[in-house]
């Protein structure tokens, strides 16, 4: 290996040749500031555009400040992170940045999150010595993402992770100098573009230029209105982190302190999605039985491998880039949508109501289930199975505004039938979690055997693209998994190619899967705090009594008292759906 | 937004464009140059065949569209307008000049006029600082334009 010898602050440090000035503090701890720099080790993401200059540095020998994320170290070299002059060359660097952003901080909604406001604080800026003119752009507003771009710094992360990490490639900068931007193609808003809203632009941003679509509002409307009851489900992945909104370590199950608040908020009954999700381990287990058999049986019309279709960005992203493929995924709802269309039928007969004075609310790790419950398909005569999804965040604000002290609520339990699952259905807030469970519950069905281990280790993991191959008592079954749609788009490409030896395949769009979605706390660049949150979901699987979601006795009295069995035509018409083929098609004069 | 429908037979001929640059992203901007030569400006359908065509995204394609003043996304007016913002021309009030056609014509530099009469654009020097400031309409070379001059110039092309 080659290396180089250098020191940074008067400490020695050796590190191997190419590595940046940035890394090689980082590595003896000192933190250079900077703010469009960001790196999420494993997660194929690097955004150094060296745009900001915040992380400037002196070199011995050198008469200009280096940028430390772009300064390769050499031997020999001596550096100084806060000297006088490079403490003041920040400070102006950060007024020039502040002297074209709108200072609404007070009523900012990434305020006391937001980067650059924690680094005008950490520099000490009082003062603003620069008068600039303000650029101004029309704000764009989807069912999921607000772009408020005068809050952009251009620090470029969110086209890192659109373009390099998703592949989705809806984002470029745009225009020269005072105009320029980061935008969708031809200035048109996200709703018109090939967006999947999986957030993860809003979650590297590190301005308010980017946010959620924040329904808080409307969800404490619908509780202080009588006429309404009103439900609340929360995905899996929102108990892993809730709680460091709360100033909890990472990886924190709150689950039950959650459970508390909610019933604190008013809502009428606190279930869980992961019900649902135990319900789309019963349909799409059973799917994947049924092709797998028509397979065996020599019937070539049978589409293998078969995609998992719990992630609306997936869904959304294959719709747009892959239509010739749309019958190849799970006909599966995902489980928020699941555990609507049930709370709107089921569960509105037992309590002798009409569908429309139920609310639903969903609690959810992700921005694209914002998207997803407004699709059309989702609807019944303008009323929609999920009213209102609001995110991890959103949750936690709601919390704050009601004034919970939330790490000293005592926990409490979920409300029946409709808050019973498994910890099959827990993991489906981690990437290689949906598999898994569909593997407990089609194994024990395929095989008639009982599962004696139900920890699928070489299912588990942080690496973009797994393959693993599970025992079904003698037959090999080949499992893929991909998370973040990048990884999503190769194993697509290989099925198109004929190259995909997959029997089932699980796809999640953000990176780590839910637990990494757009609509988690921000965790500003940290990538433990995602392993840490995966820890925590295995965690809370591991401890729950019934780990299979077949077992799961309120999904076996559903089936008994209204929809049969899987696949039933019950099933079909209130647990499945159908895709759409979205490509933007250019018309043509022939 | 695919507003213009393009004939089938040009849109061949820019495929033929992109093939002769291999289909290669990193030849963007000459596949760009060749696509204005063939359509005279870069309306929104050409941008996203070219990046079918090179595998980019079209939201890169139209970054690079709009970073260089070359590329126009808007097409050229009958009787297109060019004022020179040169050295000379502009000490001698070429901005004037251009505020007039702005005003007159009710439209941004870069843009064309509803009926598709004009188009404004601005050049560096052409070359003719002896008769700063210059405006040139199609072929034609106007010198020492003054803002009280655009009404008149105009109304030759009524
Ligand atoms: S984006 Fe940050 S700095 Fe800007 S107004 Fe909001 S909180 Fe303040
Ligand atoms: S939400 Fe996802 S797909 Fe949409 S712009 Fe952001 S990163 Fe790209
Ligand atoms: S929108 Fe946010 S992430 Fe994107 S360039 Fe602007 S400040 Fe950076």
């Amino acid at each position: 290996m080659d290396i180089v010898k250098l020191t940074i602050d008067d400490k020695p440090v050796v590190v191997e040749r190419g590595t940046t000035l940035l890394e090689a503090a980082k590595s003896i701890g000192i933190n250079i500031p900077t703010l469009c720099y960001m790196k999420l080790e494993d997660l194929n993401f690097e955004n150094k555009p060296g745009g900001c200059r915040v992380c400037v540095v002196e070199v011995e020998g050198r008469r200009n400040l280096a940028p430390a994320c772009k300064t390769e170290c050499s031997e020999g070299m001596v550096v100084h992170s806060h000297t006088v002059r490079v403490i003041n060359a920040r400070r102006t660097v950060m007024e020039l940045i502040l002297s074209d952003h709108p200072a609404e901080c007070l009523t900012c909604a990434k305020s006391g999150n937001c980067d650059l406001q924690s680094m005008a604080q950490k520099l000490g800026i009082r003062e603003l010595h620069y008068k600039g003119e303000q650029s101004r752009y029309k704000g764009d507003k989807s069912p999921a993402i607000i772009r408020e771009m005068d809050k952009c710094i251009m620090c470029r992360r969110c086209e890192t992770a659109c373009n390099d990490v998703q592949t989705v490639g809806v984002l470029s900068a745009i225009n020269r100098g005072f105009e320029s931007v980061v935008a969708p193609a031809f200035e048109m808003d996200l709703d018109k573009s090939s967006c999947t809203y999986c957030g993860q632009c809003v979650a590297v941003c590190p301005t308010a230029a980017l946010t959620e679509r924040d329904s808080t509002w409307k969800v404490v409307e619908a509780i202080v209105n009588p006429q309404k009851t009103v439900i609340v489900q929360t995905a899996p992945a929102v108990r892993a982190a809730l709680g460091e909104a709360f100033g909890m370590e990472p990886g924190t199950l709150v689950t039950g302190k959650m459970v508390a608040a909610l019933k604190k908020l008013g809502f009428d009954y606190v279930f869980d999605t992961d019900f649902a999700a135990d319900l789309t381990i019963m349909e799409e287990g059973a799917e994947i039985l049924d092709r797998l058999s028509r397979h065996l049986n020599g019937d070539k019309e049978v589409k293998l491998p078969i995609l998992t279709s719990c992630c609306p960005g997936w869904v959304k992203f294959f719709e747009h880039h892959f239509p010739e493929m749309i019958d190849i995924p799970s006909t599966a709802k995902s489980p928020q949508q699941m555990f609507g269309a049930i709370a709107k039928s089921y569960f509105a007969q037992q309590l002798k109501k009409k569908r429309e004075d139920l609310v639903v609310v969903s609690v959810m790790p992700c921005l694209a289930k914002k998207y997803e419950c407004t699709r059309e398909e989702f609807q019944v005569n303008g009323d929609p199975d999920v009213n209102l999804s609001i995110s991890t965040r959103e949750l936690a604000n709601l919390i704050r505004n009601a004034n919970l002290d939330f790490g000293k609520l005592t926990d409490e339990d979920f409300d029946h039938p409709l808050g019973e699952s498994t910890g099959a259905s827990v993991i489906f807030g981690t990437t290689g979690g949906v598999i898994e469970a569909a593997i407990r519950s089609a194994y024990e069905m395929f095989t008639e055997k009982k599962l004696e281990k139900v920890d699928f280790l070489e299912l588990r993991g942080m690496e973009g693209i797994r393959k693993a191959t599970v025992d079904f008592d003698g037959l090999p079954i080949n499992i893929g998994i991909a998370h973040g749609l990048g990884n999503a788009r190769k194993l697509l490409e290989d099925i198109k190619a004929g190259k995909s030896e997959f029997h089932a395949i699980e796809i999640m769009a953000c990176p780590g899967g839910c637990i990494g979605g757009g609509g988690q706390p921000y965790h500003h660049g940290d990538v433990e705090i995602l392993k840490k949150r995966q820890k925590a979901i295995y965690a809370e699987d591991a401890g729950k009594p019934i780990r299979k979601s077949h077992e799961n006795p309120y999904i076996q009295k559903l089936y008994k008292e209204f929809l049969g069995k899987p696949l039933s035509d019950k099933s079909h018409e209130l647990l499945h759906t159908h895709y759409f083929d979205r490509k933007s098609k250019i018309e043509v004069n022939h | 937004m695919a507003s213009v429908k393009l004939p089938e037979s040009k849109i061949q001929e820019l495929k033929e464009v992109c093939q002769k640059y291999d289909n290669k992203g990193s030849e963007l901007i000459n596949v760009l140059h060749g696509a204005q030569e063939l359509f005279g400006y870069l309306p929104a359908e050409v941008q996203e065949i070219i990046a079918d065509e090179l595998n980019v995204s079209v939201a890169h394609v139209y970054g690079v569209v709009t970073f260089y003043s070359f590329f126009s996304m808007l097409p050229k007016g009958r009787n297109p307008i060019s004022i020179c913002m040169g050295t000379a021309c502009y000490v001698r009030g070429a901005e004037k000049v251009l505020d007039e056609f702005k005003r007159i014509l009710n439209v941004k530099v870069g843009e064309t006029t509803g009926d598709g009469k004009f188009s404004l654009s601005c050049l560096r020097c052409v070359g003719a600082c002896g008769l700063a400031p210059v405006v040139t309409i199609g072929e034609r070379v106007y010198g020492r334009v003054s803002a009280d001059d655009v009404k008149k110039i105009l109304s030759e092309y009524a």
